[in-house]
């Protein structure tokens, strides 16, 4: 199944035009860790529009890549083409060495999970949105998964409250725990905590560090915020124009555990 | 002739009366009245010289009505690819269906005169249908584009992310179909009915013939109704399982602000 390849040991930086800021301050170990996602000329195109232009970036296992940039850079675009929301008119991405496109939609996309900008519930209980990704491929999850996903997110108790009674951040929480009830081998991060007010934001961003470190869990988030990109990224990519303009190690939390 | 003037006079007062209260329809009704007159006497034209065509005749007629009412149908649905070819398929399987049933049952002669009209009530309604079960998919789709691919970013077939809206397509298009069928009688007396009594039918026979013809209009709805909107929800998404009935991208501005620290 991986085709893990090994990685260079010295800062990644794959674009002619990119700024190395600072010095690599990721743990030594990094250099041990197999590629998780790779894109390889990523690029998509509308009618009259490049939304992502030759992106070749390689995020590694347990790394945690934030991808910031102004207003229309193509963040969210870039993001939706790692699980193949969206179409690329060009390139392509290579999941544990293997080219996406020649795995189900359906199955990269339970191994490719995404926490929108907003959480999307589906009308009903708070254990109903969290058991579907499972139902899906006719799985149940018992009671008591779903009483521990909800504890880790910090929800207890709350498998049978309706969605429509949850705040912004505790619908976020049930995204993300409806997300990883998928158990998914990389996270993809949507703006997560733009739509929420700032202690919220903090609550859901401290939470997704948690859940990162302790699944060792491959990470790409988009963010508009380079403080929040700072504190929980491993390394931080600027877009503009859809393209990509600088690779950033920015390292502020170790997640090696 | 006479009667004909009898109803263009009363549809003038009416006007008169509209104009006192600075409700400005002259001109609509005027144009609406002489193009109506024209149309319905071209098609007695037509039909009294199809009148003793045999069935192929009228089965080629209620064909090209058919294609009339895709055309109609399928204006819901820009930007969809083949909409034209789709909803003359639904029009087609949910007309063609219960027309043959009922020609097959005996319920309906195959005489051009009674076929034509009888079967264009059908045609008509299931254009109806179609027409409505696109309007209610595409919207619903386009407003909970982000649901839907919540669903799809979990994993989920395309068809178990736009289910509720499956549904709640061919149920709109068979609610006015629904209540016709449940007022009829009570509020209104329908056309075919009402000639038949006029020409000297049983008025029991004409009411259960119509009200055979209104279930069959139902049957025809539900099955143009249902398949466009199976297709059309095949179409909503890529091979790759990717939503592509989106709502149109709004204008925005070439150059946006940095909103990165």
């Amino acid at each position: 199944m991986s085709h893990a390849t090994p990685i260079k040991s010295a800062p990644v930086i794959e674009c002619a035009e990119c700024a190395l800021e600072e010095p690599d301050r990721r743990p030594t170990d990094w250099a041990a860790q197999a590629i998780a996602v790779e894109t390889k000329n990523l690029s998509r195109a509308v009618v009259d529009k490049v939304l992502v232009r030759d992106i070749s970036v390689q995020v590694q296992k347990g790394e945690v890549l934030a991808v910031v940039g102004p207003s229309g850079a193509g963040k969210s675009s870039f993001l939706r083409l790692l699980n193949r929301l969206d179409e690329a008119t060009d390139g392509t991405v290579l999941l544990d060495g293997e080219d996406y496109r020649a795995i189900a939609p359906r199955e990269l996309r339970r191994r490719i999970g995404m926490v929108m900008q907003m959480a999307y519930l589906f009308p009903g209980t708070v254990a109903g949105n969290i058991a579907f990704g499972p139902l899906q491929r006719h799985e149940t999850m018992s009671q008591e998964q779903i009483e521990a996903l909800l504890d880790r997110v910090g929800l207890p108790g709350y498998q049978g409250r309706d969605v429509s009674t949850l705040s912004g951040g505790e619908a976020q929480r049930v995204s993300l725990a409806r997300t990883l009830a998928n158990s998914p081998e990389v996270l993809l991060l949507d703006e997560p905590t733009s739509a929420l007010d700032e202690a919220s934001a903090r609550g859901i961003e401290e939470l997704v560090l948690g859940v990162i470190r302790e699944r060792q869990m491959t990470c790409v988030i988009v963010t508009h915020d380079m403080q929040q990109a700072a504190r929980i990224a491993d390394r931080t990519i600027h877009l503009e124009a859809g393209k990509l303009v600088a690779i950033v190690p920015t390292n502020g939390v170790s997640h090696a555990g | 002739m006479a009667q004909a003037a009898g109803a263009v006079t009363l549809c003038l007062a009416v006007v008169l009366i509209c104009r006192r209260f600075v409700v400005h329809v002259e001109r609509e009704t005027m144009l609406s009245l002489v193009r109506g007159l024209v149309q319905m006497v071209f098609v007695g034209m037509v039909l009294a010289l199809l009148l003793h065509g045999n069935a192929l005749v009228g089965i080629l007629i209620l064909l090209a009505m058919t294609f009339a009412a895709a055309v109609t149908a399928s204006r819901r649905a820009q930007g969809l690819k083949d909409a034209l070819l789709l909803c003359f398929y639904a029009i087609a399987a949910g007309a063609g269906v219960v027309i043959a049933g009922m020609l097959a049952i005996g319920t309906l002669s195959p005489a051009i005169a009674i076929l034509v009209p009888v079967g264009s009530m059908i045609i008509a309604n299931a254009m109806n249908a179609c027409a409505q079960s696109i309007e209610r998919f595409s919207s619903d789709v386009t407003a909970h584009v982000g649901q839907i691919e919540a669903g799809l970013a979990l994993g989920a077939e395309p068809a178990v992310t736009v289910a509720p809206y499956v549904q709640s397509a061919v149920y709109a298009s068979l609610l006015p179909r629904l209540d016709m069928l449940k007022s009829l009688g009570l509020v209104w007396i329908p056309g075919v009915m009402a000639g038949m009594m006029v020409s000297g039918a049983s008025p029991i026979y004409a009411g259960i013939y119509q009200f055979i013809l209104v279930a069959m209009i139902l049957a025809a709805s539900g099955i143009a109704g249902l398949l466009v909107t199976l297709f059309i929800r095949k179409r909503a998404f890529s091979a790759a399982a990717q939503l592509t009935l989106r709502p149109r991208e709004p204008h925005k501005p070439k150059h946006a602000s940095v909103d990165a620290q």
